[in-house]
């Protein structure tokens, strides 16, 4: 069994992405912080119980998720919506196909991508439905596995891959629409 | 060329496939056959390589730094448990030194 005095060195490397989640699930710093202190404390309490050499990352997402659906999600006091509307498969790559790349060497669908802000990433994960966010964010920043996601989240398999496909098609959409804000998307014309 | 039909069935085939292969989650015989299909198509090649690109640059643009705060937050309440842990180990096997006192005197 896991070391309680090794906790804060076997645990610490997470801490960043653990943060990051947070900030993704919460929308709100100050919630975030909470959230990451609760699922620590959490997690050192339990960490007699977790069996050492088996997938720590997978066990702290899943008591994070947990804290956050019974502490914040709770006290919402707007229903969260779990409707998102159809999205085409490919959107962005549609849309941007055909542009002509400013450096040689590079497509232009890559310069688009990379011109992408920080900001604009994370407020399009955020914009999506929790449900649909919490999958996309598991998989594409965490690259947690369809198997491990589902443990996590605690839904079926096939759960998993339906919000994955449509969190990502709404994803898209939404970056897209993000940059058509910016003007980067005006080439399109 | 040859089966122009074959082609297209194996373009849609592979597009459908494409997040299961980006997520590494096909069995090898799938993911093989897609390759080869890759290898061939350019089309296929530069939308998947699309696909990789954007996934990458939602991983990469999705960091944040931990501030002091939360790491001191953190620290002080993982030692308070384990301090609070400690005494509690103490006292389950043994007297406060006060009340053995009190007993003794009321003899």
């Amino acid at each position: 069994m896991a070391d309680q005095a090794h906790f804060a060195e076997d645990t610490e490397q997470f801490m960043g992405s653990l943060y990051s989640a947070a900030l993704r699930m919460t929308r709100n710093p100050s919630e975030a912080e909470d959230l990451v202190q609760e699922t620590y404390l959490k997690a050192y309490r339990g960490y007699d119980s977790f069996k050492a050499g088996t997938n720590l990352k997978a066990w702290l997402y899943r008591i994070l998720t947990n804290t956050f659906i019974n502490a914040y999600r709770a006290r919402r006091r707007h229903p969260e919506e779990t409707e998102l509307e159809d999205v085409e498969d490919f959107y962005l790559f549609h849309r941007l196909g055909g542009l002509e790349a400013a450096a040689a060497g590079r497509s232009a669908e890559d310069e688009v991508l990379e011109s992408m802000t920080d900001e604009e990433v994370k407020r399009a994960i955020e914009s999506l439905p929790e449900a649909f966010r919490m999958a996309v964010l598991l998989a594409d920043v965490e690259g947690f596995s369809y198997k491990e996601i589902a443990e996590i989240m605690d839904v079926p398999i096939g759960t998993v891959m339906s919000r994955l496909h449509r969190g990502r098609r709404a994803l898209q959409k939404a970056l897209h629409d993000y940059g058509m804000a910016r003007g980067l998307v005006a080439a399109e014309s | 060329m040859g089966d122009h039909g074959q082609a297209e069935f194996d373009c849609r085939e592979a597009l459908h496939r494409i997040y299961h292969f980006l997520d590494g989650e096909l069995t090898p015989v799938r993911r093989h056959e897609i390759e080869s299909h890759l290898d061939g198509c350019s089309p296929c090649l530069k939308m998947f390589g699309f696909e990789a690109e954007l996934r990458r640059v939602v991983h990469d643009k999705c960091r944040d730094a931990v501030p002091d705060s939360l790491r001191r937050r953190i620290a002080e309440s993982i030692d308070h448990e384990h301090a609070s842990a400690a005494a509690g180990d103490e006292g389950a096997g043994s007297q406060p030194a006060a009340e053995m006192i009190e007993e003794r005197e009321g003899v």
